[in-house]
């Protein structure tokens, strides 16, 4: 089993889910950088967190038109899984792989902080070490994560289960109040309707160790090697 | 023949522009009351290309495959022939 982590040029979250899939998680896993146009040989991806192309003319709009998301949409097509976190959430949105949009923040300013997300659905590939209603703790960082889709999308999204996280207090309650960026109806995170390509704005690679504050975020990881194992 | 294009991209209309409601706030601190501030980014591309109607088919593939997001744009197209 091997997991591609894609890199694109302004990726900084890169090295960061390396270490977590390597070191802690202890999977095969390496860089792919954006030019390659084969990924055959991989079993699942991870588009990681950064600033690709500088966020020029939208957060991840530039990454999301290079020759690797061609691959990278082979493998969803293939059932494979993929993960995109934080820019990769937005990659995967422009690439139209996940619907909606991600635009600037309610409050207009860069959010690094701890967030408590509700998990919605366990029956995912990446959320399946995860009780439904469960409160995990997985920080943001992110000043484009204000989640957008029109009236009739967001309704398909409720109605297949097709949101993952809600950003939540410490008890559940998904309240306005500790939304962080304005996203409709406190939406983290989301899957496609095939069930196997999900994007979030929370760093779950900055929540898989305890010295980091939080293991929450490795469940995602081994949720997603475990469902690669019994493919 | 050369032509020049001018895109206008403006979010659709509901959306939360904050850039928008900052810069209404800051004008209100400077004594100017507004009904609304909203903004709008602009991308001037030269091209060639055989006619204006090609130029202009151009410009909206340009801005359907990249420089507008149909789910949150509306986008503004003109055009006119390189000086």
């Amino acid at each position: 089993m091997k997991i591609a982590i894609i890199q694109f040029g302004g990726s900084n979250c890169d090295l960061d889910v390396l270490h977590v899939l390597q070191d802690v998680v202890g999977v095969d896993a390496e860089l792919v950088w954006y030019k390659e146009e084969d990924l055959s040989q991989y079993d699942g991806a991870v588009i990681p967190g950064g600033f690709s192309y500088g966020d020029y003319l939208r957060a991840g709009a530039i990454a999301a038109r290079t020759p690797i998301m061609d691959a990278v949409k082979k493998m969803a097509s293939e059932g494979k899984p993929i993960m995109g976190i934080c820019n990769g959430f937005q990659v995967l949105t422009e690439s139209k792989l996940l619907d909606g949009a991600l635009t600037t923040n309610k409050y207009p300013k860069f959010r690094c902080e701890t967030t408590y997300l509700k998990v919605e659905n366990t029956d995912t590939p990446f959320t399946s070490k995860f009780k439904k209603g469960e409160i995990v703790n997985i920080p943001i960082a992110h000043m484009e994560g204000n989640f957008y889709a029109d009236k009739n999308t967001l309704a398909k999204l409720n109605e297949n289960e097709q949101i993952v996280f809600r950003y939540a207090d410490i008890n559940g309650n998904v309240t306005e109040d500790v939304n962080p960026n304005g996203s409709q109806e406190n939406i983290a995170g989301i899957i496609d309707a095939n069930r196997n390509v999900i994007g979030l704005m929370p760093h779950p690679e900055r929540a898989s160790e305890a010295i980091l504050g939080s293991e929450d975020g490795i469940r995602m990881f081994k949720s997603m090697v475990d469902y690669i194992a019994k493919k | 023949m050369q032509y020049h294009a001018e895109v206008t991209i403006e979010l659709k209309s509901g959306m939360l522009d904050p850039e928008g409601t900052t810069i209404k706030r800051a004008l209100e601190h400077l004594g100017y009351q507004t009904e609304s501030v909203a903004t709008a980014k602009k991308y001037m591309i030269d091209l060639n290309a055989e006619s204006a109607d090609i130029a202009r088919q151009k410009v909206d593939e340009m801005c359907q495959k990249l420089i507008a997001n149909p789910i949150i744009h509306n986008y503004t197209i003109e055009l006119g022939e390189s000086k």
